[in-house]
């Protein structure tokens, strides 16, 4: 865990000597709390509270890099329990297994679909981030070839699950470069297997079935691979989550770095709806990774949305872009509303408006995200604001009315907005559910 | 390695326990009652606390037709949109819902302009035919719904039903008529957690005791500002198993009507390709919508689906074995 500049103050000479440029100790502190300068500044600095100081500024979580490019997939690095606290920064890599009987023709067809999950919400790209190729027997193994389908078909991150070190060895000599997660399905395998991954420096995921056991293996084996994802596994749900919340909180509140690794959970049930069931709870709480076998769309884009809410960072709320948007059949006749562009604010506006049924043109105003009151106190959404983005977007050739729908909560600004911009203004309803019946009467 | 790996993080308070209808030797003539909260643990955190009760689904019925309900959902319910019994009996039957959720849209000056007698007939009518309690909520017009809801609870005096929602600027009346009639209230915020808490205040302050407020924090569909309400419900439960007991009340969350609204649940495959399969979508998106809300600590869901509310009920299953 991340030490306060008054703990590392505590750690350091306190003569003032200025040799690190600044004038106390304290300056110099707090500088290194921020991570702003190197410790090697301070030339008195004892090899004891160097390795304090080093072990401390380790993340609680290790950040662990999967693939690379374009696609490279980093997770773990988690600071908080709750995202309220703060944010969670990496979002969960969702991916899916593939096993390797899978004919040449059936591999093509499954990367298709695979390269399909791909879509857009709110301005944001979102996309699925991994493909797991699976062993299935050891003996005329078909790893190696469904492999190398695999290397020429999709940049996606690679997870390997082969069965054997052969297996493993002759793979990672074709695809170390890109970085794959080499997965231990068999703990008896994971010694060799962590000496190999190691060697090729690629990271290393393994199955354990309680908090302990995972921990006491990483011991074992983080010398050799220090890029390790603990693969979570129970019969019960609630255990699951259990071990998920237990893995987080002792990493976070407890520095325990035996645990302080990615998660991962397979959710590879036969029934769709019951693995999408388990992969959300997950992608809420608390997996790095969570792979599927379903790969309909229907099932993935519901998990990638959910990624990309939880993921939202609380303090920079997601922003629609500033336009005008038409909502139904709208025309030169149609009410036009004003609002921000908090998205929030938007969709709520946009949901009200469109259970109205009534053809509307929305403009949302470039408030930096801020939703109505906030923007209005900040004087994002004023007179002022609102007129010259009537002009910016050009209303008066869009609609041949001057009418224009404020929210009700800025009503003060009507007298004004109606001066600067000539615009006739209604008053609509404080809140948005009020919306269907209001245009329903205008 | 003597220490144990593990964290625990002990409660301070318990949600309130609220109960949901009442038999007769209670003065009420539900067969079936039902309780929510109790809780002093995070969601599905068994090791850390009680968590006595499972999250219950209450399966949303209206009053009236909706004109735009999405096709998906309209054909799951066939035939049954137009008779609210009927509709409630089938979601209590084979789709398994705990209780039913019904929505007096209809009265509503806009949408029908039903009257109080005609939703006291309503709520009667459907007593009679279920075995549990029920969530009577209003059109949201705030005059109609002090009419419609305090004539529907005097006429359910005593049989403990839950009445929504009371809000910051008209909570008096049905609390009033929930204090004087045995029923429990469910009180709505803006996705804010300070007027969550000043709200109960305020209904607490005239009378209505704590374990019979259940708080609706607002939420937002999947895609749709989900995470603010998560958060808010995350933080409040929180707090509320720190100590703050004006916070610790059950939560529920309307699923349905969010989910349904989502472009997600209701555009057909031929009109946005690549989206999969249109029926299957808009459950998953209700099914995912609930279970982040589950996981954020909602006490009771309601919903729409028929299959949706089948997923999600084995979901709540699997995750209260302990």
């Amino acid at each position: 865990m991340a030490l306060s500049g008054l703990d590392i103050y505590k750690l350091l000479p306190k003569t003032n000597c200025k040799k690190c440029g600044f004038q106390t100790c304290l300056a110099f502190a707090m500088q290194l709390a921020k991570k702003a300068i190197p410790l090697d500044k301070c030339p008195f600095v004892t090899p004891e509270v160097r390795a304090v100081l080093e072990q401390a500024s380790q993340p609680a979580i290790r950040l662990v890099e999967i693939g690379s490019g374009e696609a490279k997939s980093s997770i773990g690095n988690e600071t908080v329990l709750f995202r309220h606290e703060e944010k969670f920064h990496h979002p969960t890599a969702i991916g899916f297994i593939l096993e390797d009987v899978l004919s040449e023709s059936e591999l093509n067809k499954a990367i298709e679909e695979i390269n399909k999950c791909t879509f857009e919400r709110v301005g944001q790209k979102i996309e699925v981030n991994l493909v797991a190729l699976k062993e299935t027997k050891s003996k005329d193994s078909k790893f190696i070839n469904a492999l190398k389908i695999l290397l020429k078909k999709t940049t996606l991150g690679l997870v390997l699950m082969p069965k054997t070190t052969e297996t493993l060895k002759t793979a990672l000599e074709i695809c170390a470069s890109q970085k794959p997660l080499v997965y231990c399905s068999e703990n008896s395998l994971l010694d060799s297997f962590a000496t190999i991954a190691g060697n090729f420096r690629v990271p290393l995921a393994f199955r354990g079935s309680s908090v302990s056991e995972l921990s006491s293996l990483t011991k074992k084996i983080v010398s050799r691979v220090p890029d390790i994802v603990l693969d979570v596994h129970s019969e019960k749900m609630s255990d699951y989550l259990w071990q998920l919340t237990q893995l987080r909180r002792l990493s976070i509140k407890k520095n325990e770095r035996s645990v302080g690794f990615p998660t991962m959970v397979i959710a590879d049930l036969t029934d769709e709806a019951a693995s999408v069931v388990e992969a959300s709870m997950f992608i809420a709480k608390y997996a790095s990774i969570v792979l599927l076998k379903t790969r309909k769309p229907e099932y993935v884009l519901p998990l990638l949305t959910l990624r990309q809410n939880i993921f939202t960072d609380p303090q920079k709320p997601l922003q629609v872009e500033p336009a005008v948007y038409t909502i139904g059949a709208a025309d030169d006749r149609s009410p036009v509303l004003i609002t921000t562009n908090f998205s929030l604010t938007y969709y709520t506006v946009l949901g009200e408006i469109e259970t109205s049924r009534i053809p509307s043109h929305l403009i949302c105003v470039d408030t930096e995200g801020m939703s109505v009151l906030t923007a209005w106190a900040a004087e994002k959404f004023n007179a002022e604001k609102v007129a010259d983005t009537l002009i910016k977007f050009k209303l008066e050739e869009k609609v041949r009315h001057k009418n224009l729908i404020i929210p009700g909560y800025v009503s003060m600004m009507s007298g004004d907005l109606e001066e600067k911009s000539g615009w006739k203004i209604l008053v609509g309803p404080r809140e948005a559910a009020g919306l269907p019946s209001y245009l329903k009467n205008l | 390695m003597a220490e144990e790996l593990k964290v625990l993080d002990r409660a301070c308070l318990k949600i309130y326990e609220l109960t949901m209808g009442a038999c007769a030797a209670s003065g009420g003539s539900r067969k079936k009652i039902l309780k929510v909260g109790g809780q002093s643990a995070m969601p599905f955190l068994f090791e850390e606390g009680e968590i006595p009760h499972a999250p219950l689904i209450a399966a949303e019925v209206s009053d009236i037709v909706e004109d735009d309900c999405p096709f998906v959902l309209k054909n799951a319910l066939k035939g049954l949109t137009d008779k609210p019994v009927d509709w409630a009996v089938e979601m209590m039957g084979e789709a398994g819902a705990d209780l039913i959720c019904l929505k007096l849209q209809g009265t509503h000056p806009d949408f029908g302009n039903k009257t109080s007698k005609e939703a006291v007939e309503l709520v009667e009518g459907l007593l009679k035919k279920v075995e549990t309690p029920l969530i009577v909520l209003g059109s949201g017009q705030a005059d109609k719904d002090n009419d419609v809801l305090s004539a529907v609870s005097e006429a359910t005096k005593g049989e403990r039903l839950l009445f929504g929602d009371v809000v910051q600027e008209n909570y008096k009346t049905l609390t009033a008529a929930c204090i004087a009639d045995g029923h429990n209230i469910i009180a709505e915020s803006p996705i804010d957690v300070n007027i969550a808490k000043q709200l109960n205040i305020l209904i607490s302050d005239i009378g209505l005791p704590l374990d019979r407020i259940v708080i609706n924090p607002t939420i937002g569909a999947l895609g749709y500002g989900l995470e603010y309400a998560y958060s808010i419900m995350e933080r409040a439960r929180n707090a509320a198993l720190a100590g703050d007991k004006m916070l610790a009340m059950p939560f529920i969350c309307f699923v349905g009507q969010e989910a349904w609204r989502a472009k997600e649940a209701k555009v057909s495959e031929s009109e946005w390709p690549g989206s999969g399969n249109a029926d299957t979508r808009g459950i998953m998106w209700e099914v995912v919508t609930a279970l982040a809300m589950l996981q954020a600590g909602a006490d009771i869901l309601t919903m729409r689906h028929p299959q949706a509310i089948r997923i999600v009920k084995k979901a709540i299953e699997d995750l209260m074995k302990r």
